[in-house]
C-alpha cells in the first residue's frame, strides 16, 4: 500500500465503512446548551439503547430528551402517527413544561415516511407550544452533523430583524440597499461600493453553532476587544432568546460541522456569512477574528501578540509534540481544523480522514492548512473522505504514527498494539474554542504521550498475542 | 408509541451480535444505518476488549433506501471473507433494515456459494424480541446449523466421552460477571470429577459444535440464555439439561443434586455421591452459611429489602437473602417480562410482593414507596438509590464498567456465596453503626419530599409549616414530611400549614 502525501490538496474517498456515533446523540449536548428545551427522538430501541448507552451517566440526571419509541404498530401504520406524537407531546407538556419541543426523526421516520415537519405545525398550533423537526438520522449524516440539522431548523424559528438600521446609519451594500429601497433612507453617493461598514453603526453579528457558555463568551469577548459587538448566539441559553435574523446581519460559524446552518442562513435568512477558519488553536482563533474584522472594516488591535502569548504559554507542550506523527481516523468533522492547528504545533499528520467534507463553507479552513503545511514545511496530509476504517487500520500498521485520533471502537484494540491513541469524541465534548482552550485542545492531544511516557520502560507495550 | 427514558434489555440486534462476537473467529455483519455499531463501543470499552470487535456494518445509506442494497451486501461479505477468514459469518439486520424488507435470505444464498466462510442470516424479529431473548434464539441457531451441516456429512459423533462430561451453555460478552462465574463453575466441575466438553458461546469455535451431543448432559447457568439451545440438544440428541442456577448455598447444592443424578443415570450401577462434598463445602469452604449464623447477620434480621434485575439474578438474590439471610424482601421484581411465569413461581413464597416491569419509573415509585434498607438491582436501581439515599447492591445488568472487575468476583458457586455474603453485609448500613445513629440523632439526612420519584407535587407548605418541619430532627423530618404531604392529598388540601402537620400527626395516631 503506497502512502502518497502531495504538495497541493487532495481529497480521496473511500467506501464509507467507518465507526462514527450517530447523529441523534447531538441531544446530549444540545439539551443542556437549550435549557428551556425538550428533545424527542422518535426512533426504536436501537436509538434509545445508543443514547443511554453513549450518554452513560447524563441519563440518571432527569434528562430533558426522551424517545418515542416506535412499536409494531407504528411502523405498520395501524396505529395514527399524529395521535400518538400528541399523546407524548401533551404528557411532556404537562411533566416538564419546556418552551420548545425538538421531534429528532431518525432512520426509521425516514424508511416509512413519517411526515414529521406535516405534523408539526398542526400540533404546534393544537398544544401551543413551538415544535421544530430535525432530521438527524444515520442514513444522511455522521455524529456532529446531528446539530447541523438541529440549528438548521431552528434558523428558520429565529425572529426577523427589525429594522436595525437608523436613518443615520448607512447601508452600503447594494443588495441590502435594494431590498430596503422602500425605506427613506438617505443614500450616500460617497461611499463606494464595498461591503465595508463602519464598526459604530452597529451592524448585526450572531454567531452559530452550540458552545458552553464560558466559551461562547470567552469568544464574545475576544470579538469585543476588537470593538465587535456579538448580537446573538445560535443556539441560545434559552429558546426564547433566539437571535433576530434577516437581510443584513452577519454570521459566522464556530464550528466546522455546521454546513447546512450556514447554507440555511444565507439562503433562507438572507444572512451575510463570514467564511473564516474556526477559533480552534490560537492560528485557527487569530485568523477567525481577523476575517471577522475585515468584513466590518476594522483594523485588529494587538491581535497578533495574543497569538504570540498563546504560542508561548504552549511551549511545554509544543515540546512534547513537536516532530511527532497523529493520523486521524475521523468521525466528528473537527479534523480538519485540528490537523491545521497541529501541524502548526509542529506536527506531521499522516492522514485526515473525515466523515463529509464541505469544500466551500470550509474554504479558508482549507487555505489555512495549506497555507500552514507551507510555513512548517511539511507536505499536505491527504484528505480522506468517507474512510475505511478496515484500510486506514492497515494504514496505521504501515505507518505507526505517534498518536492515532480515533473512536473508541478502535481505541483499545489500537493500544494494545502499542499505537497511542486519543479517543476523538473527546474533542467534541472538551472546550477547545478560542485563545483561553487553546491548551486544553494539546492536553488532550499529550495525554496518551505524557501517560506513555510514564509506563516507557516497563517492557510492555504490545499486548496482544498474535496469531 | 411509547414514552421511553431508558430501558433495562437493548435492541434485538445487540444479543445477536454479543453470541456471535463471543465465538472464535466469527464475523457478524449488520445492516444497519451509519452509526448502529455502537456495539463495538461497549464491547470495547466494558470488556476492555484488547482485540477488534469482529462487528462491521454493510451500510444504509440513502443509496440503499432508493435502490435496495443490491450487491453491497454480498460485496461487503466476501470482502470480509477474503480479509479475516472467519469461519462463520452472521449477517444481522438492524431495526432500520428490517423494515426495507429487503430480502437478506437471498444475499445469504448468493454470498454462501462464493466465500469459504460458513454465512448465516440471523433470525430475529427487531419488534418482538429483546437483547436477551435474540441472543438466547441466535446461539441456538447457530448450533442448530452447524449439527444439521456435521448431520449432513455424516461428521456427527454421538457417542458420550469416557468420563463424565458437560457443555456449559450460555457463558458470554458483556455478560454480568459472565468471566468470573465461568471460572467458578469451572472449578466446581473439576471438583466433581466431571470434565468440560464445550463452553459456548464465550470462546468457543463454530466447528467444535458438532463435538456438543459428546457431553453427558448440558449445564445452563442463567436463564437468559442458553435455555433453547438446551432445549433444541434435548429434543434432537436426547441430551438432559439442568438449569438450576448454581447461585447461593441452597441452590447449589440443588444443581449439584441434580448433577449427580444425571451421571448415575448413566453411570449405573457405580453410584456417585456428592452429599459429604456439598457438606464439606457449605460448612467449612464457603463462608456464607458461617456468615448466616453470626451475630453480624443477626442484626439484618427483619430488615426491608427489594430486588429487582434479570429473572436469573433477581430470583436468585431473592432466596438468598430470604432464606438464607433472614431478610425481609418487600418485593422482588424483573424486567424479564417473556419469562413472568417462572419468575413468579420461584419468588413467590420469599417476598411480600413482585413485580415485573421494564419501566424503571414504576421501580423507582416502588421502592420510593417502601423504602428498604437496601436495593438489590442493577446500574439503574443504584441511582435511584442515591436519589433516595438508600444504599444499592448491583447484582444484574444492565451495568456500568465498574461492574466488569478485574477482580476475581463470581457469583455462581461457592466463591460466588461469599461475594454475594460480601455484597450484602456491606450494601446494609453496618449494624452497630445504624444502632448508634438512631441513638444519636442520626445523619442530616436529604429531603424527599414524595413517596414517589415522578414529578406530581401540587402541594405548597406556608412558611411557618415550613419553619416547622424543620425543628423537627433531621432523621426523621422527611417520615414527617412525607405521612403530613400523604394526609393532606388524602383530604384533598393542598395549602400545608401548621395545623395540617398536627391534623396529619392526629390522624396517623388514630
Amino acid at each position: 500500500m503506497s502512502i502518497k502525501i502531495s504538495e497541493t490538496l487532495t481529497f480521496e474517498c473511500e467506501t464509507g465503512n467507518y465507526h462514527t456515533f450517530c447523529p441523534i446523540s447531538c441531544v446530549a449536548w444540545l439539551y443542556q446548551k437549550i435549557e428551556d428545551s425538550f428533545f424527542l427522538v422518535v426512533g426504536t430501541k436501537t436509538c434509545g439503547y445508543f443514547l443511554q448507552n453513549a450518554l452513560g451517566v447524563m441519563i440518571f440526571a432527569e434528562p430533558r430528551y426522551a424517545m418515542a419509541e416506535l412499536e409494531e404498530g407504528d411502523i405498520s401504520a395501524q396505529l395514527n402517527d399524529y395521535q400518538e406524537l400528541k399523546r407524548l407531546c401533551i404528557q411532556i407538556k404537562k411533566d416538564r413544561n419546556p418552551s420548545v419541543i425538538i421531534w429528532i426523526g431518525t432512520c426509521t421516520t425516514e424508511i416509512i415516511k413519517m411526515d414529521l415537519e406535516g405534523m408539526a405545525p398542526k400540533l404546534e398550533n393544537e398544544i401551543e407550544i413551538p415544535i421544530i423537526v430535525a432530521r438527524a438520522n444515520g442514513l444522511d449524516y455522521a455524529f456532529t452533523q446531528g446539530e447541523d440539522t438541529v440549528l438548521a431548523a431552528m434558523a428558520h424559528r429565529c425572529p426577523e430583524q427589525e429594522i436595525l438600521i437608523s436613518k443615520k446609519k448607512k447601508i452600503v451594500d447594494k443588495s441590502v440597499e435594494e431590498l430596503f429601497s422602500f425605506l427613506p433612507i438617505e443614500t450616500d453617493k460617497k461611499i463606494t461600493k464595498s461591503t465595508i461598514i463602519r464598526s459604530e453603526k452597529k451592524v448585526p453579528l450572531v454567531l452559530f453553532g452550540s458552545l458552553p457558555s464560558t466559551v461562547a463568551s470567552q469568544l464574545s469577548l475576544e470579538l469585543n476587544r476588537q470593538s465587535i459587538n456579538v448580537s446573538g448566539w445560535l443556539p441560545s441559553q434559552r429558546y426564547a432568546d433566539l437571535p433576530i435574523l434577516g437581510n443584513g446581519v452577519y454570521v459566522c460559524g464556530v464550528n466546522p460541522f455546521l454546513s447546512r446552518t450556514a447554507t440555511t442562513l444565507m439562503r433562507r435568512r438572507k444572512c451575510k456569512l463570514i467564511g473564516a477558519p474556526f477559533p480552534i488553536g490560537p492560528d485557527g482563533t487569530r485568523a477567525w477574528i481577523e476575517e471577522i474584522c475585515y468584513a466590518f472594516g476594522i483594523e485588529t488591535q494587538g491581535l497578533e501578540e495574543r497569538e504570540q502569548q498563546v504560542w508561548e504559554s504552549l511551549r511545554n507542550y509544543i515540546n512534547l509534540i513537536r516532530g511527532k506523527s497523529v493520523f486521524f481516523m475521523g468521525d466528528n468533522l473537527l479534523e480538519i481544523s485540528l490537523a491545521r492547528f497541529l501541524i502548526r504545533c509542529g506536527m506531521i499528520v499522516y492522514e485526515i480522514g473525515i466523515p463529509y467534507m464541505d469544500k466551500r463553507y470550509q474554504a479558508s479552513e482549507l487555505t489555512l492548512l495549506q497555507t500552514t503545511c507551507k510555513k512548517m514545511c511539511i507536505p499536505i496530509p491527504r484528505i480522506v473522505e468517507k474512510p475505511d476504517n478496515y484500510n486506514q487500520i492497515q494504514r496505521i500498521r504501515e505507518l505507526q504514527p505517534d498518536l492515532a485520533i480515533t473512536g473508541m471502537a478502535h481505541a483499545n484494540p489500537l493500544e494494545a498494539r502499542g499505537i497511542n491513541t486519543k479517543w476523538s469524541v473527546e474533542f467534541t465534548f472538551a472546550q477547545i474554542h478560542g485563545f483561553t482552550n487553546a491548551k486544553d485542545v494539546l492536553e488532550l492531544v499529550t495525554r496518551p504521550l505524557r501517560r506513555n511516557n510514564n509506563l516507557e520502560n516497563l517492557g510492555w507495550t504490545d499486548l496482544v498475542k498474535e496469531g | 408509541m411509547k414514552l421511553a427514558y431508558w430501558m433495562y434489555a437493548g435492541p434485538a440486534h445487540i444479543g445477536t451480535l454479543r453470541v456471535a462476537s463471543s465465538f472464535k473467529n466469527v464475523h457478524a455483519i449488520m445492516h444497519a444505518p451509519l452509526g448502529d455499531d455502537y456495539f463495538n463501543v461497549m464491547r470495547s470499552m466494558l470488556e476492555r476488549e484488547r482485540d477488534f470487535t469482529p462487528v462491521t456494518a454493510s451500510i444504509v445509506d440513502r443509496h440503499v433506501l432508493a435502490r435496495g442494497s443490491q450487491e453491497k451486501v454480498v460485496d461487503n461479505i466476501s470482502r470480509k471473507d477474503k480479509q479475516e477468514r472467519p469461519n462463520l459469518i452472521v449477517l444481522t439486520p438492524t431495526c432500520t433494515s428490517s423494515i426495507l424488507q429487503e430480502d437478506l435470505q437471498n444475499f445469504v444464498d448468493r454470498v454462501s456459494i462464493i466465500s469459504d466462510s460458513d454465512v448465516i442470516l440471523a433470525d430475529v424479529n427487531h419488534y418482538r424480541v429483546n437483547e436477551l431473548q435474540a441472543a438466547d434464539r441466535t446461539l441456538e441457531q447457530v448450533v442448530r446449523y452447524y449439527l444439521s451441516k456435521a448431520r449432513r456429512q455424516g461428521n456427527l459423533n454421538l457417542s458420550l466421552t469416557d468420563k463424565p462430561s458437560v457443555n456449559i451453555i450460555g457463558i458470554f460478552t458483556l455478560g454480568f460477571h459472565n468471566q468470573h462465574d465461568c471460572r467458578e463453575l469451572k472449578r466446581l466441575l473439576k471438583d466433581l470429577g466431571i470434565e468440560i466438553n464445550q463452553i459456548i458461546p464465550e470462546g468457543g469455535f463454530v466447528e467444535n459444535i458438532s463435538q456438543l451431543p459428546k457431553a453427558w448432559f448440558n449445564l445452563v447457568p442463567y436463564r437468559e440464555v442458553g435455555l433453547m439451545t438446551a432445549k433444541y440438544l434435548e429434543k434432537e440428541f436426547g441430551m438432559s439439561y439442568i438449569s438450576t442456577t448454581p447461585m447461593g448455598v441452597v441452590d447449589i447444592a440443588n444443581c449439584i443434586r441434580q448433577i449427580q443424578e444425571r451421571i448415575n443415570n448413566i453411570l449405573s450401577p457405580i453410584l456417585l455421591n456428592y452429599e459429604p462434598y456439598i457438606d464439606e463445602q457449605t460448612k467449612f469452604i464457603s463462608q456464607a452459611a458461617w456468615f448466616s449464623r453470626s451475630i453480624d447477620c443477626q442484626n439484618l434480621t427483619g430488615k426491608k429489602a427489594v430486588v429487582f434485575g434479570d429473572a436469573t439474578h433477581a430470583a436468585s438474590i431473592t432466596k438468598i437473602l430470604a432464606c438464607e439471610m433472614g431478610i425481609r424482601v418487600s418485593c422482588a421484581g424483573t424486567y424479564c417480562k417473556h419469562d413472568e411465569e417462572w419468575f413468579k413461581e420461584q419468588v413467590q413464597n420469599f417476598c411480600d410482593e413482585i413485580l415485573i416491569t421494564d419501566d424503571h419509573t414504576k421501580v423507582g415509585d416502588m421502592i420510593a414507596r417502601i423504602e428498604p434498607s437496601a436495593i438489590f438491582g442493577t446500574q439503574m436501581e443504584r441511582h435511584i438509590g442515591k436519589r433516595l439515599d438508600i444504599p444499592c447492591g448491583v447484582i444484574s445488568s444492565p451495568v456500568h464498567i465498574q461492574n466488569f472487575t478485574l477482580g476475581y468476583r463470581p457469583f455462581l458457586g461457592y466463591e460466588g456465596t461469599n461475594q454475594i455474603a460480601d455484597l450484602v453485609y456491606n450494601s446494609f448500613t453496618l449494624g452497630m453503626e445504624d444502632h448508634l445513629l438512631e441513638i444519636f440523632g442520626g445523619h442530616d439526612t436529604k429531603e424527599v419530599i414524595t413517596k414517589s420519584l415522578s414529578t406530581d407535587t401540587d402541594l405548597t407548605w406556608n412558611s411557618e409549616s415550613q419553619l416547622e418541619l424543620n425543628k423537627i430532627p433531621g432523621f426523621v423530618r422527611g417520615k414527617i414530611k412525607r405521612n403530613t404531604e400523604k394526609f393532606a392529598r388524602q383530604t384533598g388540601i393542598t395549602k400545608i400549614t401548621v395545623e395540617t402537620m398536627y391534623a396529619a400527626k392526629e390522624a396517623l395516631n388514630a
